[in-house]
């Protein structure tokens, strides 16, 4: 019964929301990150399949997909998280800026510096406020007080959070709700003025209203970062993504201009886990 | 009314409740009664006991007996009749009673054993009074007559009582007065002269050795010592005056025999009687007593006076062992948690420090002994201090190797305790960091340690109360029954490593079983042990105090 009416909701919702994306074809988007051939095995288990794919500039893509599918995985593969896993193995490559991060050489922290990544569970540090917000700048060894001030209060600022703790800066962090967590959690990434925002289910943790104003965000965010989330709910994907790929056991079934993935998929599986009949 | 089987019984979890509250409550009974024990016997010692007079007539022959009750016990008669006491038949028992007598100079001994029954016309007269002496342990008697300068200046005979009291108390204060500036004198003023004489001459020593003893250096040197030496002339004229003024004063008592005695003031610590004091006099003569016990420091084979010494060189010994231990043992736990890869050498490497803990301490002595202070200290000697040799340096106990060797003993527990801590920090916040562009040397710097902080000092904690406890090895590594000085003091370099030094725990040792007046030192042995255990708690808390700091900024993430 309830299944139900979430669904013609949800069918109501695609129709009746016009996206942004419509009309966008890949073909003449910038090009910021390209995934060729890229496999990943946990030991012996694979669990990426030969994932070809490419990320426009300054637009947000949304990857879905049933629970254990390796979108998260596949979102790691761009700042190289999947380095702390033991046994992780990578094939192929993921170019930024013509550049492959998997190459030998690549300096891991400056990569992860460019391409930042906002967690499902909000994750602020047992420090203050603005110590947060900070703390990339002061890895960079950032010691002038004007210019983090001035950074901190930007990056506050963009993530719509200013109003809210300009009060009480240098108060813990750890006092906040969880959706301002999560919101100073992407003031602390913006900070430091990545290319690329990863965002791995950002609003899972959270109540409606906080992933109403994270939603919005992300449309904010985009004129100066190009955006990946992962998402497991498909409203929110046609929500707030120009594009979207669908991923399945590892494999990427399809992927395009998000209202054409909603309302016109190719793959039978696609339209079958948008519909709901399974996932 | 339902019956309930014994089977349900069971089932219930009674039972285990039962026997769970049985547990805590006999370790509950157990640890106060302890506590109880060590602080009424240590602490009823310094109470002003009253002074009885009694003849004691044993085979008809009376003697005179003046002291206070130490303790008494209850004797079989049979035991009694087996060492030659003839008692009444039929009697089973006998109570025995350990008199304080004092007068060791005298009667040779402190303490006498007289049974009860035996005692007659028991009296607590005021006169008596008790006098507590540098040498020769207490002295109780009656004053005869005070003297200034060999000639007597009151005595009973033309005076009252009160007023040869009166005399001899303000005498015994001035004496007391000038011993203060003699004190300060000789411990203050000519030991800075001796440390400073003895640092020129290693550094004559030094330059001879290195052959760079040139007349000038030569001239120089003399000139220093001149001036210590001049000093000291000085200092030695005042303290011959003082000395002069110091003994002038005498009196003479009479014990209980009726031997008359001359006694030089000098020798008094403390004149009281016992018998002729008030209420609030005995509390404030306690509280006097008590504060000399933790203040002073200790006379007569550490039988009397304090420990203060002792207390120093303990919290002393474990503060250098914290500062030791833990990044030390941080170090090694970290890297074993984050860096080392985690595999079969690791797991071996962790079961070893695991079990270094169970490793017996007097074995760590036995090490610390030969590696630190044989091979390191010997070394260290030959390179750094050759202008001393033969005397060694470091090349014997002293408090650096005392407080190495129970790090070494302590670490593993740091070192648990850290990994426990580092394997609790949620992984998302150590990717919150890395994700921002730090490295892990960064995550773990800025993030990570000071999250597990708290752990570390639970580590702290556990090594401090272990530490602290500890004798056995610190017999071997640079405890002593008798410090000249405190390891800390105003001369350069101010903190003496190279020093031996006082431990609390040695010290119930050394007071308890390797004293000459076993009587006299066993209360002590109990306010010593009480204090012991009251420095432990004191440091433990102030480490449980600085971790729960610790916790509150950085409180695990909620959710």
């Amino acid at each position: 019964m309830r299944a139900s009416t979430m669904d013609t909701e949800r069918k109501a919702n695609f129709s009746l929301a016009p996206n942004a994306s419509q009309g966008l074809t890949m073909a003449q988007e910038r090009i910021a990150v390209a995934v060729n051939e890229l496999d990943l095995y946990y030991g012996d288990k694979r669990a990426l399949n030969s994932i070809n794919m490419q990320i426009a500039r300054n637009r947000v893509t949304a990857f879905i997909g049933p629970s254990g599918c390796g979108k998260s995985t596949l979102l790691r593969c761009f700042n190289r998280m999947n380095d702390l896993v033991d046994a992780c193995r990578i094939d192929g490559e993921i170019t930024l800026d013509e550049d492959n991060i998997y190459n030998k050489g690549v300096d891991v922290a400056e990569l992860r510096r460019r391409v930042g990544m906002v967690f499902q569970k909000p994750n602020p540090f047992p420090k203050s406020i603005y110590e947060n917000v900070a703390y990339g700048l002061r890895i960079q060894g950032i010691k002038k007080k004007r210019l983090l001030d001035e950074t901190v209060e930007w990056a506050l600022k963009s993530a719509a959070l200013w109003d809210e703790v300009k009060d009480r800066l240098h108060e813990s962090a750890l006092g906040m709700s969880g959706g301002q967590q999560q919101r100073l959690v992407i003031a602390r990434t913006i900070a430091v003025k990545p290319e690329i925002l990863l965002l791995d289910e950002p609003a899972s943790a959270l109540d409606p209203i906080s992933t109403l104003k994270i939603e919005e965000l992300i449309h904010e965010l985009k004129k100066d970062f190009t955006i990946v989330i992962v998402t497991h709910n498909m409203q929110q994907a046609a929500r707030v993504s120009d594009y979207t790929a669908f991923m399945y056991m590892g494999d990427l079934i399809e992927f395009g201009a998000t209202d054409q993935l909603f309302t016109n998929p190719v793959q039978k599986q696609t339209e079958d886990y948008i519909t709901g009949r399974y996932g | 009314m339902m019956r309930i089987g014994v089977k349900q019984w069971f089932a219930s979890g009674s039972p285990w409740i039962w026997l769970n509250g049985a547990a805590v409550a006999i370790s509950v009974i157990m640890v106060v009664g302890l506590l109880a024990l060590i602080a009424v016997r240590g602490l009823g010692h310094f109470w002003p006991a009253a002074v009885l007079q009694a003849e004691v007539s044993v085979s008809g022959q009376p003697t005179a007996l003046i002291g206070s009750v130490a303790d008494e016990e209850v004797v079989s008669a049979d035991q009694l009749r087996d060492s030659g006491v003839i008692l009444a038949a039929g009697q089973d028992s006998a109570k025995r009673l350990l008199i304080k007598a004092g007068n060791r100079d005298v009667t040779g001994a402190d303490f006498v054993w007289v049974l009860e029954q035996d005692l007659r016309d028991i009296t607590y007269p005021e006169d008596i009074i008790t006098l507590e002496r540098r040498e020769w342990g207490n002295f109780y008697g009656r004053v005869v007559a005070v003297k200034e300068a060999g000639s007597v200046i009151a005595q009973r005979d033309s005076q009252t009582d009160a007023a040869i009291w009166r005399l001899l108390l303000q005498r015994v204060e001035r004496s007391l007065a000038i011993y203060d500036d003699i004190y300060e004198i000789e411990k203050g003023a000519i030991g800075q002269i001796n440390y400073g004489m003895e640092r020129l001459r290693l550094r004559q020593r030094g330059l001879e050795l290195k052959g760079q003893l040139t007349p000038v250096a030569q001239a120089e040197l003399d000139a220093e010592r001149d001036l210590l030496n001049q000093r000291y002339e000085g200092l030695q004229q005042q303290l011959v005056d003082l000395y002069t003024a110091f003994e002038r004063d005498s009196m003479i008592g009479e014990t209980m025999s009726g031997q008359q005695l001359e006694i030089n003031l000098s020798k008094i610590v403390r004149a009281f009687r016992a018998n002729a004091m008030t209420g609030p006099q005995k509390v404030s003569f306690y509280a006097s007593k008590l504060w000399e016990f933790v203040s002073a420091e200790p006379r007569e084979a550490n039988t009397e006076g304090g420990v203060f010494p002792a207390i120093f060189g303990t919290v002393m010994m474990v503060l250098l062992m914290s500062v030791m231990v833990t990044p030390f043992g941080v170090v090694a736990a970290v890297y074993l948690r984050e860096y080392a890869r985690q595999g079969p050498i690791t797991r071996i490497i962790r079961i070893a420090v695991n079990n270094l803990a169970g490793v017996p301490s007097i074995v760590y002595g036995v090490f610390g002994l030969g590696f630190f202070i044989y091979f390191l200290g010997g070394n260290i000697d030959q390179l750094f201090f050759p202008e001393a040799a033969p005397a060694p340096t470091f090349g014997t106990p002293g408090l650096l190797w005392a407080s190495l060797t129970l790090a070494l003993l302590t670490v593993p527990v740091v070192i648990v305790a850290t990994e426990e801590g580092l394997s609790r920090i949620p992984r998302a916040v150590r990717e919150g960091s890395l994700a921002l562009g730090a490295t892990k040397a960064e995550t773990l710097w800025r993030v990570v340690l000071p999250m597990a902080s708290p752990a570390m000092m639970t580590g702290v904690i556990l090594a401090v109360a272990r530490a602290a406890g500890e004798v056995a090895p610190l017999m071997l590594v640079g405890v002593v029954k008798l410090a000249p000085s405190l390891p800390l003091d105003g001369n350069y370099p101010y903190l003496h490593l190279d020093q031996k030094f006082m431990h609390l725990g040695f010290h119930i040792y050394d007071v308890g079983f390797q004293s000459p007046n076993v009587e006299a030192a066993r209360p002590l042995v109990y306010a010593t042990a009480l204090l012991l255990v009251l420095v432990i708690a004191l440091l433990n808390l102030s480490a449980v105090a600085i971790r729960n700091r610790l916790r509150e900024k950085y409180k695990a993430l909620e959710s």
